[in-house]
């Protein structure tokens, strides 16, 4: 059956939430047309202040980027807006020449900015504030101009008017009004707002009325009715917009303010369909996103023939996006002769609190200062709560003195709404979060969609993960090992070692695994925790390990791999150089580099020539690609240094040589200086040492990768020998204490250094444990794997073999 | 190298050849593919390379059903080629038959 063909006009926020929404319902219904006249995919608009405000860049508001329209068959034209609609023939016309026939139409063509037809008002520098290019043009304007003046005190002008601030440029914000956003402040309110931004450095001209643009090409300022006159470079004006709808009364199509249609958003043609902000349901055209969002869903159904109730009008809140301001507006906040208002106004703490309420309901509210009751408000005036028998304290949590301080998303019903922008409730996030796993507000915001518009209700969806979780799983990142087990890698690694388990697969058996062969993160973490627990017994899993552990080697962006061969203390000879070189020449290693560890890395080789190089350079792996012991970097010392005070080479080799080849949690690098102008750089390291007169000091934790960390000061011993058994300790147990890819740096910050010295250095019982464990753990090392492989040919058919077969045609 | 006439199937391999849990990768007509053998002793190939950045899947770690590719861990459907959320793609699937224990690509 062929699909029935879908056309949307307008490639904005209304109009593609209304194709998911559809999409949703029924992906395989429809072939979707869409046409925009921007050239961009579909971005967040209300997102504009923060870019302007410098807290996101262009590509972080977009919504749908362009692989979304091409993985659900969308044909997306940008920079095309739709000229003409043939009603007759089902068929539209777009600037470009496309023609494009259509079964259903939807207009979604937004609004325009309304610009006042003042004289010179079409100078150079005279701008609105709709889109990505008004932005851009602030931006560019900001580097070259410093004057800015913005015509309009409502919430667009004033979230310009912060943007501009940003940039650094001197803004002056002019208002015909005497008070800022009194469509949806009172006078108390908005006063405090005013005050707030002339701190922020914005200057106001309250009650004046421009009545030219001056300047030649360029602005250079603005005359008002009262004669006075001020100096601009850049002109915003934001005094309001105006539903788009000259395509629609063309068309014929019926249309007062905006293009009017019925409960099912269809207009007064068949077939074709208006949302959004040129849309006008009951006589009121909204500029927000909730009811955008909400005509959305109703179109879907209706368009998808499911049953809907209709779209019944929306209630129109308000939040201001700018930084250091919170405010809230909703319904009808004026007061009326039959209403009533609980007030709360403290001016030391900028708090202004007014709940409007008529016939015992909440039939409006302004909050300023504090908005964290406005979930709880806006819910009960959706539900038309009847608040006779109600509190202050019920109605504005936040007023309570003896309440805990708990978030309002504690006392919320489930089917509270949260964002309302997306019209998600508390329950469906709750869920998400049991359900999925979930522990941060992005991974929310990916399952559910809230917080993807304004991002308003971010801190209440922060607050209910908290509450969801407890905030000490959040905060003590008590997250499970993977997606496979609700189990931390704590409470795994226990019952590996209480029920003395033996394999990987015994392990998920037990422990009720979700899936029934884990996943790349928790398999070779089990893996690990086996071999801690029985390092003699158990038979390592190689197919629990990852790629570059699995044979032996680096795996690099095209698939080739490096190899690093063992020198002991990064101290080589030329023989060793010598067969180096020869093997590069041999298998036309593309490069050769030395390494931070002072090692080298033959890079670029082919996985099928990898034994063969092993056996050709004769020398041992380096573990370069490993969570184990890695190098032992070292500086000249006393042999050839002028400042050296030990034998830092002799006692790197040392320890390189009595720990290689050991399983670790994640990586260990070690450095040996001989004092402490620490030419090895042992203060970045899981343990550097620094050798001074008499002694060796012992750092611990240190990391020069991510988080840059310097080591503590571990302790400070006098003989070789006493250095080796203490790092024995210390590297034991970190191999027992630590979780699977847990860094030293991170585990001496969770577990406390003071704790590590208890069990380590104070507690002679437990050293000694640890240090036969050790001994244990080095008795059952491997051999060297490279040795291994280039001697097994089972193995290397298994691991390194590439079949190559031609087919004779 | 090994050639085969058959113009639909070339045999790739003896099952025996292939160890559950470490792909194998063939090159038929210079074309990379990785060959996996589940648990279950079902053989499935893809093309040997991630819809992210062209990881060799050949080289990932396989559980059950889904290899996770070794450049970024990618999770990837052995049986479908459909990579799995929060990431989006899909690799190109070859059949794959067995017979006589003879693994043979159908192409």
């Amino acid at each position: 059956m062929e699909k029935e063909r879908l056309v949307l006009i307008g490639n904005g926020m209304a109009g593609i939430r209304t194709i998911e929404e559809i999409l949703k319902r029924d992906p395989n219904r429809f072939q979707i047309t869409v046409f925009g006249k921007e050239p961009h995919p579909n971005y967040n608009r209300i997102a504009l202040s923060s870019v302007l405000q410098g807290d996101s860049s262009v590509d972080d508001i977009i919504l749908n980027d362009y692989e979304w329209y091409e993985k659900n068959g969308i044909e997306l034209y940008t920079g095309d807006p739709v000229v003409k609609v043939d009603k007759r023939r089902k068929k539209i016309h777009s600037k470009n020449g496309i023609v494009c026939e259509y079964d259903h139409l939807i207009f979604a063509t937004g609004s325009n900015p309304f610009m006042l037809p003042l004289p010179g008002a079409d100078k150079e520098g005279v701008i609105a504030f709709r889109d990505i290019k008004d932005c851009e043009t602030m931006i560019e304007t900001s580097k070259h101009y410093k004057k800015a003046a913005v015509i309009g005190g409502g919430l667009l002008g004033l979230e310009a008017a912060r943007g501009l601030l940003n940039l650094n440029m001197e803004t002056e914000v002019i208002h015909i009004f005497d008070y800022l956003m009194e469509r949806q402040l009172d006078a108390p309110a908005s006063d405090m707002l005013r005050r707030d931004l002339e701190e922020q450095g914005m200057r106001f001209h309250m009650n004046k009325q421009t009545e030219m643009i001056k300047g030649h090409d360029r602005v250079e300022g603005l005359k008002f009715k009262d004669g006075s006159f001020l100096e601009a470079d850049l002109v915003v004006m934001a005094v309001g917009i105006k539903p788009n709808i000259e395509l629609a009364s063309d068309t014929g199509l019926k249309t007062e303010r905006a293009i009017v249609v019925n409960d099912f958003m269809e207009t007064s043609a068949k077939d074709i369909y208006a949302v959004g902000e040129c849309a006008e349901h009951n006589g009121i055209a909204y500029g927000l996103v909730a009811p955008l969002y909400e005509q959305g869903k109703v179109l879907a159904d209706h368009i998808c023939s499911k049953e809907t109730e209709g779209y019944h009008g929306s209630l129109m809140y308000t939040k201001l996006k700018v930084s250091g301001v919170d405010l809230f507006s909703a319904g009808q906040f004026q007061d009326e002769e039959d209403t009533r208002a609980i007030r709360v106004h403290d001016e030391f703490e900028g708090i202004y609190k007014k709940v409007v309420v008529k016939d015992n309901k909440v039939v409006g509210s302004v909050l300023y200062g504090d908005t964290s009751d406005s979930p709880r408000l806006l819910d009960m005036m959706k539900k038309g709560q009847d608040i006779s028998n109600m509190n202050k304290a019920v109605i504005l949590p936040s007023e309570d003195e003896n309440s805990s301080g708990e978030s309002p998303v504690v006392s919320m019903a489930d089917d509270e709404q949260i964002c309302d922008c997306n019209g998600v409730c508390k329950g469906e996030i709750v869920e998400a979060i049991n359900n999925d796993g979930l522990s941060t507000v992005a991974d929310i915001t990916k399952h559910t969609n809230a917080g993807r518009s304004c991002g308003g209700c971010k801190p209440l969806v922060s607050d209910l993960l908290s509450a969801t979780l407890g905030d000490e799983a959040v905060s003590n990142q008590k997250e499970p090992m993977c997606g496979c087990t609700d189990l931390s890698h704590d409470e795994v690694s226990e019952a590996i070692k209480e029920k003395q388990l033996s394999f990987t697969r015994e392990v998920m058996n037990v422990l009720g695994w979700e899936s029934e062969e884990g996943c790349s993160k928790c398999r070779p973490a089990i893996n690990y925790y086996l071999g801690l627990n029985k390092p003699e017994e158990y038979e390592d899993d190689h197919t629990s390990r990852f790629i570059n552990e699995r044979v032996h080697a680096n795996i690099q962006n095209d698939g080739t791999y490096s190899v690093v061969p063992r020198m002991y203390g990064g101290v080589t000879d030329p023989d060793q150089l010598r067969k180096i070189a020869d093997t590069a020449d041999k298998y036309e290693v593309p490069m050769l580099k030395v390494t931070g560890g002072q090692r080298i890395d033959m890079l670029g080789v082919n996985k099928e020539d990898l034994p063969s190089i092993w056996k050709d350079l004769g020398m041992n792996s380096g573990y370069a690609y490993a969570k184990s012991i890695r190098t032992v970097k070292t500086c000249v010392g006393e042999d050839f240094c002028r400042f050296g005070t030990q034998d830092s080479i002799g006692m790197g080799i040392q320890i390189e040589k009595k720990f290689e080849r050991l399983n670790t949690p994640h990586k260990v690098k070690m450095a040996v200086s001989a004092c402490p102008r620490n030419c090895a750089e042992s203060g970045i390291k899981d343990i550097g040492i620094v050798g001074v007169e008499g002694a060796w000091e012992m750092y611990v934790g240190g990391n020069g990768g991510v988080d840059l960390r310097g080591g503590d000061l571990f302790c400070k011993v006098e003989t070789g020998e006493e250095l080796l058994d203490t790092m024995s300790a210390f590297l034991q147990y970190y191999r027992e204490d630590a979780r699977y890819l847990e860094r030293t740096s991170h585990w001496v910050e969770r577990v406390g250094l003071d704790h590590i010295r208890s069990v380590v250095l104070d507690d002679d019982e437990k050293r000694k444990q640890l240090i036969e464990n050790m001994e244990r753990a080095l008795r059952a090392r491997p051999k060297d794997p490279w040795t291994e492989v280039s001697e097994n040919e089972a193995k290397q058919k298994e691991l390194y073999e590439k079949k190559q077969l031609e087919v004779v045609q | 190298m090994q050639s085969t006439k058959d113009e639909k199937q070339v045999m790739i391999c003896h099952i025996d050849d292939l160890v559950e849990g470490v792909p194998k990768e063939v090159i038929v007509n210079g074309e990379s593919i990785a060959v996996f053998k589940t648990n279950k002793g079902k053989v499935n190939a893809l093309k040997n390379s991630c819809p992210h950045k062209e990881g060799p899947l050949s080289q990932g770690i396989v559980s059950g059903d889904h290899v996770f590719c070794p450049l970024h861990d990618w999770k990837i459907s052995v049986e479908t080629g459909v990579v799995e959320a929060p990431d989006e793609g899909c690799v190109k699937k070859f059949q794959t038959e067995v017979k006589n224990e003879a693994v043979y690509l159908v192409l």
